[in-house]
């Protein structure tokens, strides 16, 4: 699997293999097994059953939480996480923003952020704001047209985790 | 008023090359209707039952003269000639072309207008007490803060996709006028005995079908943390708010369901880990905001205007205007003028662009270019020296604009309804006005200060549930009824009417109103507001004047003596 991402600001190759909760299950192990060398990001209930084993594989492992899941199931393993992704299931799910701001301000989480699910153009630039540095697209959007929403706006009033210090600290 | 720098005016720019851009994907098919939707709303766009509706801010409802003539330019150009003033401190369009809101946002732009957050499930506009800065007593100007909440709030990533929308209101006067507590948050400007400044907070208030009253969170928060603990509130709201039921996504179902205490220690928590942040207030800031509300160049003026005098003397119709529309000023020579929207035959709230232009040359001559709008739907001009007050209402009288019953029965709270929404159970405007014309002048003045709200369903746009009097548009098989309440009040002991009984019809409607009016009239004491007589006698006088059948008669000759004695 390789579809287009855009990661810190670049549009690239996704090497990464997301394995949807449902398609674990009963048939975990076998999955697990098919992808042994593949980087591979689990749902937040099979990282925390398999943690050891999962760490034990050759190819890398990021966890994906589902917008209900809060961050702090996280936080012991967060050095272990190169990658974690938050799942918008679908784009006006607000949760995610919090969740991703909380890692990042309040948890120190300094791996890769990744939006995924009902990912759009027009979500972009708040998701950057709050921490997001990759995004994996839904299907039908154009990374190039979504590549410009990074730069919809080029200053804004709060504190956010690309510009830690607010406009009224910074204004002449 | 606050001024825009050059970092709101690229913002701002921004913000319209952003909405031209999805306005332009929408057209051309390759943004769906879902996808656009919360877009749309964000700059103040709704689909109506007519034609769109287009929602300006007007931050905390201060307006300059220059911004209310490119309103009037709006009405003229890209709609039908009116506005309408909203009980948020907002203005609505009924009429623009959606191809054409992205011109139209750009035309407000020049004069630091916007559509920003006006609807949807975002921050809304801040809102405040109309007399702000200017009462007589007050505790702090409430406005500099507002301006930091709407700065906070503009774009703030995080939340602009929350489970419902969020209101925010801010009370620096002794008397709130801005409904405060009936907000998702409310924040009372206080001083402790130091003589700091900071909020009391209040949480969890909102109208719609399920209305409450807010609950305090926070005795005091220092003012330097204002901006983090909204942020705590905000993050627990959007983390937990419900979503799986649009109506029981308000924060105000989250703190019941939650309960009070428990949602002060999640709020706790997660402030604890922003507490003392980079979103910390700094004392700059806020005298940077402040500066934008000082006093503008009063004059040094006796208190005592002998033109004034004069003219209530021999002026009557001037003297009943003087006495219902004109409130203190904290400077002497000057007082507080509310131009009421309310005249009988005109949609409450509605302007036409020539009332526009001309209320914005009578600011300019009148009032320093500027008046603020409150959420009764009405105009205020904060500093006209008493000299120029009998001079102002022959002004007024010119435009339609002399209506003389601030606060009375005819001041109605209105929304919209079945004229335009489409959410609407029955019309209201109609129901408005057939209540205002069965009242003469002089019963107005007579029955006093009563409050009567209107909402066409029971999103409660209209305030029902804090009238005095409320009435509620519901469908009874099709046909448009109305059910009306007792005893709610949006002041600082703000109350939730109470439902009196079956509903009417849009016929009966100004009958009901003249016998809740009479039992009122004879029950009084000297002096005694409506709603005091109300939370006195209680519900069943007027129960039994609405629904008791025609033995009525010997109880009222009953209660007339009673009246008598009192
Ligand atoms: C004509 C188009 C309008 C539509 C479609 C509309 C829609 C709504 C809806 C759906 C709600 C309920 C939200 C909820 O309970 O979560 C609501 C509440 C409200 N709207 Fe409107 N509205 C319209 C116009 C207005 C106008 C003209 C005003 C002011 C006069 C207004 C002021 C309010 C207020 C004050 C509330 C209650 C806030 C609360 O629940 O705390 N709206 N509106
Ligand atoms: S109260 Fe109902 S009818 Fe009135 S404007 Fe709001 S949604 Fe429409």
């Amino acid at each position: 699997m390789s579809s287009t991402l855009i990661k810190d600001g670049n549009i690239c190759a996704d090497n990464w293999f997301l394995l949807a909760a449902d398609t674990l299950g009963d048939t975990q192990a076998d999955k697990l097994a098919e992808h042994e060398g593949d980087d591979i990001i689990v749902p937040l209930n099979c990282w925390l059953e398999i943690r050891g084993q999962l760490l034990a594989r050759t190819g890398k492992t990021g966890v994906w939480l589902q917008s209900n899941e809060t961050p702090a199931a996280l936080a012991a393993d967060l050095a272990q996480l190169p990658l974690i992704a938050l799942n918008f299931p679908v784009f006006s799910d607000g949760r995610p923003y919090s969740s991703a701001r909380e890692l990042r301000q309040n948890m120190g989480y300094e791996g890769e952020l990744r939006a995924v699910g009902d990912v759009l153009r027009d979500q972009l630039f708040y998701m950057a704001r709050c921490g997001f540095n990759a995004f994996a697209l839904r299907d039908d959007q154009d990374p190039e047209v979504a590549l410009t929403a990074l730069n919809d706006f080029q200053d804004s009033y709060q504190a956010s985790v690309d510009r830690p210090v607010p406009l009224f600290r910074r204004r002449a | 008023m606050y001024r825009y720098d050059n970092y709101d005016h690229q913002m701002l720019a921004d913000r319209v090359a952003q909405f031209r851009d999805q306005t332009h994907r929408y057209l051309a098919g390759k943004l769906s209707d879902a996808e656009f939707l919360p877009l749309r709303l964000q700059n103040g766009l709704y689909v109506q039952r007519l034609a769109p509706m287009l929602r300006i801010a007007i931050p905390y409802g201060m307006l300059s003269s220059n911004q209310l003539r490119k309103l009037a330019y709006i009405a003229d150009y890209y709609d039908k000639g009116y506005a309408h003033l909203t009980t948020r401190q907002n203005i609505q369009f009924n009429w623009p072309a959606l191809a054409e809101v992205p011109d139209i946002l750009e035309h407000l732009a020049e004069v630091e207008m916007h559509a920003i957050q006006t609807s949807g499930n975002c921050i809304r506009n801040t809102t405040t007490d109309q007399f702000a800065g200017v009462s007589a007593d007050e505790v702090e100007d409430a406005r500099a803060y507002c301006e930091i909440i709407r700065q906070w709030s503009t774009f703030h990533p995080e939340f602009a996709y929350l489970p419902r929308k969020f209101k925010i209101a801010v009370c620096g006067t002794r008397r709130d006028q801005a409904a405060t507590q009936v907000h998702d948050i409310g924040l009372y400007i206080v001083r402790n005995d130091a003589g700091d400044i900071g909020f009391r907070v209040l949480v969890g208030g909102g109208l719609g079908r399920t209305p409450v009253i807010g609950s305090e969170i926070r005795e005091f928060l220092p003012q330097q943390h204002l901006l983090t603990y909204l942020d705590a509130i905000l993050r627990v709201y959007n983390r937990e708010g419900r979503r799986d039921n649009k109506y029981k996504a308000r924060i105000k179902i989250l703190v019941r369901e939650t309960g009070v205490d428990d949602f002060r220690d999640k709020v706790e928590a997660e402030w604890q880990a922003i507490k003392d942040g980079p979103m910390t207030l700094t004392q700059d800031e806020v005298e940077r905001c402040r500066a934008f509300f000082h006093d503008p160049a009063y004059k040094d003026l006796p208190a005592h205007s002998e033109t004034l005098e004069q003219a209530l003397n021999t002026d009557v119709l001037f003297a009943a205007w003087y006495q219902q529309n004109v409130a203190a000023h904290k400077k002497a020579g000057y007082a507080i003028v509310t131009i009421c929207v309310k005249k009988t035959g005109f949609a409450p709230g509605d302007l036409d662009a020539d009332q526009m232009r001309f209320v914005a040359d009578l600011a300019d001559n009148y009032s320093f270019g500027e008046m603020r709008i409150a959420h009764t739907q009405n105009i205020v001009f904060a500093d006209v020296e008493k000299d120029a007050l009998y001079r102002l209402w022959q002004d007024l009288k010119s435009h339609d604009l002399e209506a003389d019953n601030l606060g009375l029965l005819s001041d109605m709270i209105c929304c919209p309804g079945g004229d335009f929404c489409a959410l609407a159970n029955a019309k209201s405007i109609p129901i408005a006005e057939s209540i205002q014309r069965r009242f003469s002048h002089d019963e107005l003045r007579d029955i006093g200060a009563v409050s009567l709200n209107i909402s066409g369903c029971m999103n409660a746009c209209g305030h029902h549930h804090v009238g005095n009097i409320g009435i509620l548009g519901v469908d009874k098989k099709g046909e448009e009824y109305y059910q009306v309440s007792l005893g709610g009040s949006a002041d600082n002991d703000t109350s939730l009417g109470k439902i009196v009984g079956p509903a009417f019809s849009q016929e009966e409607i100004p009958v009901v109103i003249e016998k809740i009016v009479a039992v009122y009239k004879e029950q009084r004491h000297a002096d005694e507001a409506f709603l005091h007589t109300y939370q006195r006698i209680g519900m069943e006088p007027f129960k039994d004047a609405l629904y008791a059948p025609k033995n009525a008669d010997s109880k009222s000759d009953n209660k007339e003596a009673q009246g008598a004695r009192s």
